[in-house]
């Protein structure tokens, strides 16, 4: 395994080029969305400089290209999640419209008042609000695998939470949040054995780590091009296709059909069935770059480089007086991302300062509300790193943290 | 000095700073004719409000804001300036304030006091939404109590923000 050669990397993103505030920009907010590589760019902008056209059913040679392009995309993508039948594979606007397709078509036909879907306390709320939606309309009841005081999911008390109501169990593979990698394999073993089926939310771990979706147990996986180097408004529904066969469309129209009479119409094959109307050909397209990009870096070599970029800033920031941080110990049981409190400034202020000094981080909720409560705290400020990231980043941030502390003050409120 | 700061300088001023940490306006107040809640969904910042009003004029208030320095120092300032005024001084000074944090300069000879000192929130445009939190708070509160409502149904968010 090659490790990845970041001044290399470096180069081929041209927004890293630019200055914030007259300061070069440290991107450290990755997890949100990733920087796009020039093939990305160029992919994206050579689509619609030669190739532009609709695809499937046209005759000419445009329309050809366009339609081979956008199905390699898809032969990419079911490659890279660990060799699959590409019919499994449906283009979707991102994981979010992803977990609302398999909640809506998949799930909610099947479930009667009392059944039971299982999430975690950690889920995004791309994870928690379609499930919502669904026990609304069919009386399915919520339940929610616990935390640790570690940042763990507290599996022990799985068993439990497993019941022979149990339908569906939906949960985050990485914390978007803690970073916690969840063992989902064991949580899929589990759910199959009660004879649910399991979706995995892989938004935060498919661009940071080797993924073999059949491997983990999935029954269906969710992510998102953008934030693996790919443009946004593109992400991924992977399901088992004996499964997508048994899901009605959730939406109609062109492209998802055989045949249309006045009154009645038969389905598309999977994975087109899902995708109704014109689809996102281009970025999809953009996509596909992206993939051979990460592939050529390798996802193992990513890895090392996150876990690397993990001990780092775990080491880096932990020595930093009044900052804590949250989630597991362990670099290796992280994805690549830290969200840190400092005792006596609001994430808010802190990521004001920061952007000063050039550096990038998140401060919010990070869209998991019910996570902040869990944890008592009303925002965290959060660094995600890619793989542009090199430990000099790391420095900027720890370097810009002090700089705040000392601006700031200290007083503990 | 290192060159950042000048910037930042002019979002944290002193005063910001001092209401931020020595708020003001926190303690309970007695019979409260009033009661409200505000948030900021984006980073969680809260607001508890208890009015208590005398004769059309604000008698004494509560403001509790738990959030970042901007949005408890607005509070700070919103409940050392409130006392005494009407809900016309009250409504004029929202837009005053409101205009001024989105750039405006307030009409020359009046004073507004410490409140000036958050001008500087117009050059950090993501921030403004912290500034405004209390005072959109207050504003759902005296909308609620003209209509005769001891509280309102639901909190009041700055996704509000009239305009």
């Amino acid at each position: 395994m090659k490790a990845i050669d970041v001044s290399k990397v470096r180069a081929d993103f041209p927004i890293l080029r630019r200055q914030v505030h007259g300061k070069p920009l440290v991107y450290l907010d990755n997890a949100a969305t990733t920087q796009k590589p020039r093939a990305v760019i160029d992919a994206l902008a050579g689509y619609y400089e030669r190739m532009n056209a609709n695809v499937h059913r046209g005759v000419h040679t445009l329309a050809d290209e366009a339609t081979q392009s956008y199905e390699e995309a898809r032969a990419k993508v079911a490659r890279f999640i660990g060799g699959v039948d590409a019919r499994g594979v449906v283009f979707t606007r991102n994981a979010t419209e992803a977990i609302n397709l398999v909640a809506r078509a998949y799930v909610e036909p099947r479930l009667k008042p009392g059944d039971e879907i299982l999430l975690t306390e950690m889920e995004h709320h791309a994870n928690l609000v379609p499930w919502i939606l669904v026990a609304r309309r069919t009386g399915a009841v919520l339940r929610h695998i616990p935390l640790t005081d570690e940042g763990r999911l507290d599996l022990a008390r799985l068993p439990e939470l497993l019941t022979k109501r149990t339908r569906f169990v939906s949960v985050i593979h990485a914390s978007n949040v803690l970073a916690t990698i969840n063992p989902v394999e064991m949580i899929a073993e589990a759910a199959h054995a009660r004879g649910a089926k399991i979706l995995i939310d892989i938004a935060q771990t498919a661009p940071h780590m080797p993924v073999d979706v059949k491997g983990m147990g999935a029954d269906f996986v969710a992510f998102s091009a953008h934030k693996m180097l790919g443009p946004m408004g593109i992400g991924v529904l992977w399901g088992r296709p004996e499964l997508l066969e048994a899901t009605e469309p959730m939406l109609g129209g062109g492209e998802m059909i055989r045949e249309v009479r006045l009154d009645s119409a038969t389905w598309n094959e999977i994975p087109w069935k899902f995708e109704a109307g014109t689809p996102n050909v281009g970025d999809a397209i953009a996509f596909g770059a992206a993939i051979d990009y990460l592939e050529s870096l390798g996802m193992e070599a990513v890895r090392e480089h996150e876990i690397a970029l993990n001990r780092y800033a775990l080491q880096k920031l932990v020595g930093l007086p009044g900052i804590s941080i949250h989630g597991p110990d362990e670099p290796a049981e992280r994805t690549g991302l830290v969200s840190f409190a400092d005792e006596s400034i609001h994430p808010h202020d802190l990521a004001t300062i920061l952007d000063i000094f050039g550096v990038a981080v998140r401060a919010g909720h990070h869209c998991a509300q019910p996570l902040m409560r869990r944890l008592g705290v009303p925002a965290t400020a959060r660094a995600s790193y890619y793989i542009y990231n090199d430990p000099a980043d790391i420095d900027a941030l720890a370097h810009a943290l002090v700089e705040a502390r000392n601006y700031f003050g200290t007083t503990v409120r | 000095m290192e060159r950042p700061f000048a910037e930042l300088d002019s979002l944290y001023r002193e005063v910001v700073l001092d209401h931020y940490r020595s708020p003001r306006g926190r303690e309970p107040i007695a019979s409260p004719d009033v009661r409200h809640d505000g948030f900021n969904p984006v980073c969680g910042d809260e607001v508890h409000l208890a009015l208590a009003m005398d004769d059309g004029a604000v008698r004494d208030v509560q403001l509790k804001c738990r959030g970042c320095a901007i949005s408890v120092a607005s509070a700070s300032m919103l409940a050392e300036i409130l006392p005494g005024k009407s809900r016309e001084d009250v409504e004029r000074l929202t837009e005053i304030f409101r205009r001024m944090i989105h750039g405006e300069a307030p009409p020359a000879g009046l004073d507004l006091g410490d409140l000036e000192s958050l001008r500087g929130v117009a050059k950090f445009p993501v921030r403004v939404k912290c500034a405004l939190l209390p005072w959109l708070t207050l504003r759902e509160a005296l909308k609620a109590l003209s209509e005769g409502r001891e509280s309102v149904d639901r909190p009041t968010t700055t996704e509000e923000e009239p305009q």
